[in-house]
């Protein structure tokens, strides 16, 4: 817990407060104030405060992995859609196994969350190295194993 | 307003509609639950996206649009975790998926428990 | 358009709790409830919009952040009961 992070996570909190407030009266403003330090000694009593819970500090590639996770989860929801209007006998559900390359944990929990949030396909349970995703399809399992958007993660966590 | 930002949001709001609709479909009609999540990860995904892009084109109002901006980023960051979390407790507690057989294509034919 | 919008909202409400009452599993009737949760935010956002009152959204922030608390409360509360209890028929576990 550094200086940095402390600092950072007031920031946060004080433009979530501004911004959900709108209104700037003095009053406002203190009870703002006394809510933000109420919240950064709860966080500092629950030692959460470190690099893993401001991933903004990640990496400057954050921006365009989210691009090219937006046009995923576009063209993965055509898909199911597709799928759901042309019925039940059309899918083809599939659990595997498939392996990740992210070496810290924050790079995993990108990983699994993106393939999450990806209609079709959802990380069922994490150990190790090791990822159990269901999906809809089996082009999904297909797809996942060439890897590209491990790849991608992998290129965000350094 | 100009008309554009009037007819963008209009189509914005109707593919939003259209999706959650099939969603909606889609859990009604998968054969077993982890094939339903799938259909609810549309709605809460591009669907609700869609709706919400819309409704910010509707009012350019800045901290509405904000407030409309931070639902969107809460809704994408907790589905997700949601949907994690029922599914590996789900699988923890013994309910088994209902998988392909593998090879020909006859998914959905031991649809007992639906 | 609103309008629209928010009647194909109310229908997907309708499929959802439909889903929670005749779902087989536990599990479905949480992912239904789950649903709901997310759809009423979005029905909160539409109304507010409708009716003119921006205000809806504060409600709607709050309702996004309790129907994630209530869902991983529900999950940590099934999952505490572990594996001992089947899961595919429980008509007393019938959560609301």
């Amino acid at each position: 817990m550094t200086i940095r992070h402390i600092l950072y996570l007031f920031l946060t909190l004080a433009a979530f407060w501004l911004l959900n407030s709108g209104i700037y009266s003095a009053l406002m403003l203190s009870l703002g104030a006394g809510s933000i330090a109420f919240v950064m000694y709860i966080s500092h009593r629950m030692d959460v405060v470190d690099h893993e819970s401001q991933p903004i500090l990640l990496s400057w590639k954050l921006p365009l992995y989210l691009i090219w996770l937006c046009k995923e989860v576009v063209v993965a929801n055509a898909v199911v859609v597709k799928h759901i209007w042309l019925g039940g006998r059309s899918i083809s559900p599939t659990l595997a196994t498939i392996n990740v390359t992210q070496g810290t944990d924050l790079g995993k929990m990108i990983y699994a969350n993106s393939i999450t949030l990806t209609p079709g396909t959802v990380t069922v349970d994490v150990v190790g190295n090791q990822f159990t995703v269901h999906a809809l399809i089996r082009e999904n399992i297909a797809a996942l194993k060439v890897g590209d958007m491990d790849r991608r993660v992998s290129e965000l966590e350094n | 307003m100009g008309t554009v930002v009037e007819i963008s949001s209009g189509f914005f709001l109707l593919v939003g509609a259209f999706l959650s609709v099939s969603g909606g479909v889609g859990v009604m009609r998968f054969p077993d639950f982890y094939s339903r999540m799938h259909a609810v990860g549309v709605t809460d995904t591009l669907a609700a996206s869609m709706i919400l892009i819309g409704l910010m084109l509707q009012m350019p109002e800045s901290l509405v649009v904000v407030k409309l901006i931070l639902i969107l980023l809460l809704t994408l960051f907790i589905n997700p975790t949601a949907s994690h979390a029922l599914a590996k407790a789900a699988l923890h507690n013994n309910l088994a998926p209902l998988l392909d057989k593998s090879g020909d294509n006859n998914a959905g034919d031991d649809s007992s428990n639906s | 358009m609103i309008a629209v919008a928010t009647i194909a909202i109310l229908v997907v409400m309708i499929l959802a709790i439909t889903r929670g009452i005749v779902g087989p599993t536990l599990y479905d009737r949480i992912l239904a409830v789950n649903m709901f949760g997310t759809k009423t935010v979005l029905l909160l956002s539409l109304l507010g919009f409708l009716m003119g009152r921006p205000e809806f959204l504060d409600i709607a922030i709050v309702y996004a952040l309790i129907n994630f608390i209530s869902v991983t409360g529900i999950l940590r509360y099934s999952d505490a009961l572990g594996s001992t209890v089947s899961v595919d028929e429980k008509p007393e576990k019938k959560e609301s």
